[in-house]
């Protein structure tokens, strides 16, 4: 019989008060996960930026659109490599809930300025070749059960009337922060649309997306650009990729900050839920500390003994916790409206944080027993009742 | 040679700015082999000078040499590993660890040792056997009686061989059978394993049994 036994008999002495606290923890570290989560997939698109990519729009606001022309003029600033565009297209594809980023895209340069996005070439070419045709990431293709050929038919909003687009292309995502739910259609498809049904409209972009050639000179470059326009009637902002993704997080910042908080808070309740069954089952046992320390057991042993216990109970929660993290987020995942949070994964840093939590509770709600276990005299310990 | 040499010992408990003396100045020693029985009335200061004896408590002043060591100079850790190497305790209420079996309880003190697993268990079976339980190995504490339960604690107090032998009123927790068994069970140590033995006692008919008795009253030898 090893100590660890006797740490794990000890455990089982109280078998339900084990088993909650082992759940407490679980279903604590469960929320951890689950808040930990969200407030990532929130960050997803800050976290996806890239360091040498500007975003130009309007300066009064994101919704006012820029003149056609101004790529010219952008593309002819020192340190820009490449520009592209981009438009906000909008509207609904089976229903509301249905939502996915639909944008109007420069098809001849807008997958070399994101190459994050790996689309093969001959869909590229499909893609520029047919002026209705769409580009949709591999999550839609899941999603909704699609294939090449297949039409998306959808009700115009913000461009008013139906629309159909052919899939001619399906992108993946390079990596895990890259947004696979993205649909992507022809800006010039829009544009013809325009001049014939609303030419005042017509000649217009939502934005526009320059990669510069060194991110150390973002700062300049976005000066440089919006200096090329200032006193024009549409006057610009440009920012970082960062930048113009953390501007979109003012609105629910408050909301972000109150699940970080929340989700450390929860850390602090696993501490008092272990804390708590740490104290009762020391002072029970007080007599039997008092029991070993005369048979000649040292303060390294009875630390063993109770900081043990405490570990494991811990340690045992965490897993289950974890384990069951995976399932929970799948599953909050399926009942959250469609493409709210495209990229919506327990990380890596998430799993790590709740472990190096669960070690941290399992060892600092074991020092107060500790402490009052080897604090109290042997004879003051055999005279406890109970 | 005296296991036990006990030189102008007090010991005074302090409660808030009150002193409390328990012993004064006692003076005694105990020779190998020696049973040696401490009665007097409760509050008499008997189970006080068991335990300084033991090293689990420390004299106010005096000296107090058990086993060849002063007692009263080593440290908590030295005092927990001298304790493991030469006293055995029984208690009056046997303080086993409910949740080990009568097999394991007793193998605790033998974990503080470099026995081998093998060795353990031989060490533990023997003990047992001297106990008359070698049936019971593998019950709990609460499936045992009063009785059985002091000969594992008994088990537990010599597994590790030691030189000195303390009870605290052993029999005190037990029915007239059970008490009659553990007391010939302590002179069977004494005897034949030549243990040597201090028990505190109220009973007089367990005091018969040791070669010498001493009587304390208000912290004082009479």
């Amino acid at each position: 019989m090893h100590i660890i036994k006797l740490i794990i008999k000890n455990m089982l002495r109280h078998k339900l008060r084990t088993l909650l606290t082992i759940l407490g923890i679980a279903i604590a570290v469960v929320a951890f996960g689950l808040l930990r989560t969200v407030v990532t997939a929130w960050y997803a698109g800050v976290d996806a930026s890239s360091a040498n990519r500007l975003i130009t729009r309007h300066s009064v606001s994101f919704i006012f659109p820029l003149p056609l022309a101004y790529k010219d003029r952008i593309s002819n600033i020192d340190g820009v490599e490449k520009v592209t565009f981009s438009n906000w297209f909008g509207g609904v594809y089976i229903d509301k809930k249905q939502f996915f980023a639909r944008l109007a895209v420069d098809p001849e340069t807008f997958f070399d300025v994101y190459p994050e996005l790996i689309i093969p070439k001959e869909h590229l070419e499909a893609f520029k070749r047919e002026r209705n045709a769409c580009v949709i990431g591999e999550q839609l293709v899941q999603r909704y059960n699609l294939k090449i050929g297949d039409i998306i038919p959808i009700e115009g909003d913000i461009y008013p009337g139906r629309w159909e687009f052919v899939i001619r292309g399906i992108y993946k995502p390079r990596d895990k922060t890259t947004d696979p739910s993205n649909m992507l259609i022809q800006w010039q498809y829009l544009e013809e649309r325009m001049k014939q049904e609303t030419p005042s409209r017509a000649g217009y972009v939502g934005w526009y997306i320059t990669q510069i050639k060194d991110p150390n000179n973002s700062a300049f470059i976005s000066s440089e650009i919006d200096q090329q326009f200032k006193n024009s009637p549409a006057e610009t902002k440009s920012e970082t990729e960062r930048a113009f993704q953390q501007s979109f997080m003012a609105s629910v910042s408050a909301i972000i900050t109150a699940m970080d908080v929340m989700s450390f808070v929860i850390i602090g309740i696993i501490l008092l839920v272990l804390g708590n069954t740490m104290v009762m089952s020391a002072r029970e046992r007080v007599r039997e500390y008092a029991v070993l320390k005369t048979l000649g057991f040292s303060t390294f042993h009875l630390v063993g003994l109770i900081g043990g216990e405490s570990l494991i109970i811990a340690v045992t929660g965490g897993i289950i916790g974890i384990g069951l993290a995976f399932p929970m987020i799948d599953g909050f995942s399926a009942i959250l409206p469609k493409g709210w949070f495209p990229i919506f994964n327990l990380e890596p840093i998430t799993l790590l944080l709740a472990s190096i939590s669960a070690l941290l509770v399992g060892f600092l709600a074991s020092v107060f027993p500790i402490q009052r276990a080897l604090s109290t005299k042997i004879v003051d310990g055999l005279r406890q009742v109970g | 040679m005296n296991i036990v040499s006990v030189q102008n010992v007090s010991k005074s408990y302090w409660r808030d700015s009150l002193e409390i003396p328990v012993l004064h100045d006692i003076s005694f020693e105990v020779p190998e082999g020696e049973f040696l029985g401490l009665m007097g009335p409760s509050g008499s200061g008997k189970t006080t000078l068991l335990n300084l004896i033991a090293g689990i408590d420390q004299p106010s002043k005096g000296s107090l040499v058990v086993a060849g060591t002063d007692v009263a100079k080593l440290s908590e850790s030295q005092l927990a590993k001298w304790r493991a190497q030469n006293v055995g305790f029984v208690f009056q209420f046997y303080n086993l660890l409910p949740v080990l079996t009568a097999f394991e309880n007793v193998e605790l003190p033998l974990f503080l040792s470099k026995l081998s697993k093998k060795e353990r268990k031989e060490h533990v079976e023997f003990t047992l056997k001297v106990v008359g339980l070698e049936d019971r190995m593998n019950h709990y504490p609460k499936q045992l009686s009063g009785g059985q339960e002091q000969r594992v604690a008994i088990a537990r107090a010599i597994v590790s061989d030691p030189t000195l032998l303390i009870a605290d009123e052993p029999t005190g927790d037990l029915d007239k059978t059970s008490a009659e068994e553990i007391l010939k069970l302590l002179v069977q140590l004494n005897t034949e394993f030549k243990k040597t033995i201090v028990m505190v006692t109220h009973d007089p008919r367990a005091a018969e049994r040791a070669h010498v008795i001493k009587h304390l009253d208000k912290g004082e030898l009479t």
